[in-house]
């Protein structure tokens, strides 16, 4: 039975919403209608002046490689990060779950790199993989492995995904575990005892139980690895090189903000805005359907 | 209520009064790129001025790299908190050029503040890069350097080479680098500021253009050129000794000066003003040489500059103007200028410092620090070889950058990684020169 509340009168629920309401226009609804605005001009660095050039910022931007390559990056790092860290993160909570004695300690430590910030994790990765002071690098050398993700695209690809799951791992590991937890133990005992093994219980009955929180988990992790890996890559790579983890985020910042295109850069951001709109309609319609709550 | 409207205003007063008696000495703010060594020693400079006299006080702030320092400028103009003086390196002249209105040029400034000042004091193939076409000086050069090979006299020894051999040109630079690797050397070349150096300086110590119009100077419709025979025999040079692991790559900017000082590599292209560094760290001795050049071409032309100019910003009070052209009057002494350009390795920029560096006899004593100063004033300047002045430009470096570290890695020919560069940047040129028309 569906439970409704009604007010009466139409002043005490617009002061409830007023508030949030409020912040949605300032921080949402004023920035994005500016950046639509911007991107239909071609402004000086300066802003000393500016023209109007209808859509040629849209123009200009399809038709560079580069900024088509960098959505086949915003895939592949998206993708990688999101999976490498949901899996570490359910995998290491599966054995915690599993644990008697010491479990607190190991699930402190497991959620520790989560208080780091990215970018302090991008340095500090990228201080074990700097090709002059780094330990990593100075073991693969040994091993005889070139390292020089200065150089070569992929390799500053894989520095960027590990130093961007990293953290994440903590994060998926926390709700996974709370998940697990919730899982009444019964119905896994009842499954053990009509002798389901390990990964047939894992695979029929866990699982299907954490969807919602895989679910979850998996919108705000590719929420994360297209806008908050930021600061990892400005540290390690920049997007280099040859803007090979240069990602459509990154790309709104280096074009606006180092190469002073703003009008490109708008254009960029109104880009993102539908894209992330497109994204969030498609995990809610078709996804969340398969989803057991 | 009464009383605390009257207890608040008192004390705004109070605080307002207060204020001005602590700022009875006007501050103006200078924003750098400098850290490290050259940082310690424009601190000393600022601090020289600071003590000098009583009226004006500066504030100098690190605001990062050279591309940071510019953006944040950049960015500060446009919410109105800028600098009265930001350090802009020679890359983003042409784009302070082009925003008349953000800036007070220079002779305009030092006029208005009834300061003496003289542009024809400072070495022309310096100031003709900040100075219009009408010979209008617009910004101050500070700090101008020009790219010098460096050579690690030991690790030559250790390669059975003769450290004082001849080095002019870059097939015997190859030669060196073969024996080097041959004896096992690990790095026997590296570089800093790869278009800087292997490119916009080759292309005027080869007498070819880096851009049409006089390589931007004659006009915003300019374009790319920099994809010739000769450029691209160079960087493929460049890419097979990289493959041969000759060549090391560090990075995009001056990374590769780390090595060279940590003694590791053997030659290296790199600023003349590495040499504060170099002399303050390096455990070894160390050589200066010219930039290497290819024979039957028309070189060696001359070398231009890189470095910055100090901008002074607009929309300060008179009073400040007034500060900031006393303080640029004061860089501009001869003492100062000397002093600077013995410490670091930057040109003299003033001929007057030049000469007392001379008559002090500090060329004898510090042998190759006279070199870079040759190399830049060694033939009269050309159409090719006056410097560049294109829009966008640091962004077009970033390109040149990514398509040479394709050829670099291996992924991409010279050939088509520099077209690929001339027909990405001239895209950037033409958007330049929409925006500033």
């Amino acid at each position: 039975m569906e439970k409704r509340v009604f007010f009466k009168g139409w002043w005490l629920p617009t002061l409830l919403v007023a508030p949030q309401l409020l912040i949605s226009f300032v921080f949402f609804f004023y920035p994005s209608g500016q950046a639509i605005w911007n991107s239909l001009f071609l402004p000086d660095p300066f802003g000393l002046k500016t023209e109007f050039v209808g859509l040629d910022n849209f123009r200009f931007l399809l038709s560079d490689p580069y900024y088509l390559a960098s959505f086949k990056t915003t895939v592949i790092f998206s993708t990688a990060v999101s999976v490498s860290s949901m899996a570490l993160g359910l995998y290491l909570a599966a054995l915690a779950d599993r644990l008697i004695k010491g479990a607190g300690v190991y699930q402190t430590l497991l959620i520790w790199p989560y208080a780091i910030a990215p970018a302090i994790a991008g340095v500090l990765w990228l201080f074990m993989f700097n090709g002059n002071i780094g330990l990593a690098s100075y073991y693969l050398k040994a091993l005889g492995y070139e390292w020089n993700h200065t150089l070569k695209g992929d390799q500053a690809m894989f520095l960027v995904i590990l130093a961007s799951s990293w953290g994440r791992i903590s994060y998926n590991f926390l709700f996974f575990l709370a998940g697990l937890q919730a899982i009444p133990k019964s119905i896994i005992e009842a499954a053990a005892i009509d002798g389901a093994s390990f990964w047939k219980r894992f695979g029929t009955i866990v699982i299907p139980l954490l969807s919602p929180i895989t679910f979850f988990l998996l919108v705000v992790n590719i929420v994360y690895a297209f806008f908050d890996t930021f600061g990892v890559i400005h540290t390690i790579t920049s997007g280099g090189p040859e803007q090979s983890t240069t990602i459509l985020v990154y790309k709104v910042f280096s074009d606006g903000f180092v190469s002073q295109d703003l009008g490109s850069s708008a254009a960029q951001s109104v880009i993102l805005l539908v894209l992330v709109g497109i994204l969030t309609v498609i995990q809610f319609k078709y996804i969340e359907r398969k989803v057991h709550y | 209520m009464k009383h605390i409207k009257a207890i608040i205003a008192s004390i705004a007063l109070f605080a307002m009064f207060a204020g001005t008696s602590l700022q009875a000495k006007v501050e103006i703010q200078w924003w750098h790129a400098f850290g490290g060594r050259l940082g310690e020693l424009l601190d000393e400079q600022v601090n020289k001025f600071n003590a000098s006299q009583d009226k004006y006080t500066v504030v100098h702030t690190r605001k990062g790299n050279y591309s940071e320092t510019l953006n944040a400028g950049i960015a500060a103009f446009r919410a109105g908190q800028h600098p009265n003086i930001l350090m802009v390196f020679e890359v983003g002249t042409a784009s302070l050029m082009a925003a008349k209105g953000a800036y007070v040029p220079m002779y305009q400034l030092m006029k208005d503040a009834g300061q003496r000042f003289n542009p024809k004091g400072f070495v022309s193939a310096v100031s003709g890069y900040y100075t219009t076409t009408d010979g209008k000086m617009l910004s101050m050069p500070y700090n101008s350097s020009t790219p010098v090979l460096w050579v690690n006299k030991d690790l030559m020894k250790k390669a059975g080479l003769d450290p004082e051999m001849d080095l002019s040109t870059w097939k015997r630079v190859g030669n060196a680098l073969d024996a080097a690797k041959a004896k096992g050397i690990d790095m026997p070349f590296c570089t800093c500021w790869h278009s800087w150096v292997h490119l916009e300086n080759f292309s005027a110590y080869h007498n070819i253009p880096f851009a049409t119009k006089a390589n931007g100077f004659a006009g915003l419709d300019t374009e790319l050129a920099f994809n010739s025979p000769v450029h691209i025999k160079h960087i493929q040079t460049l890419g097979k000794w990289a493959q041969e692991g000759k060549f090391k790559y560090m990075g995009r900017r001056n990374e590769a000066g780390k090595n060279f000082r940590a003694g590791e590599c053997m030659l290296m292209t790199e600023s003349s003003a590495g040499y504060a560094g170099i002399k303050k760290e390096a455990k070894f001795e160390f050589g200066i040489r010219h930039l290497p050049y290819y024979g039957g071409t028309e070189a060696p032309q001359n070398t231009i500059i890189g470095g910055s100019s100090l901008w002074a910003l607009s929309g300060k009070s008179k009073e400040e103007n007034k500060a900031t052209a006393a303080f640029l009057a004061f860089l501009s002494k001869t003492d100062i200028q000397a002093k600077w350009h013995q410490d670091t390795g930057y040109l003299g920029v003033t001929t007057a410092a030049a000469s007392a560096t001379k008559k002090s006899g500090f060329y004898k004593s510090n042998p190759g620090t006279d070199l870079a100063g040759i190399q830049m004033m060694r033939n009269k300047v050309t159409q090719n070889s006056k410097g560049l002045r294109l829009g966008s430009f640091d962004q077009i470096r970033g390109i040149i950058d990514e398509e040479m570290e394709g050829v670099y890695n291996g992924t991409k020919t010279a050939q088509v990684a520099l077209d690929s560069a001339v027909k990405r940047g001239n895209v950037l040129l033409r958007r330049f020169e929409r925006a500033n028309k």
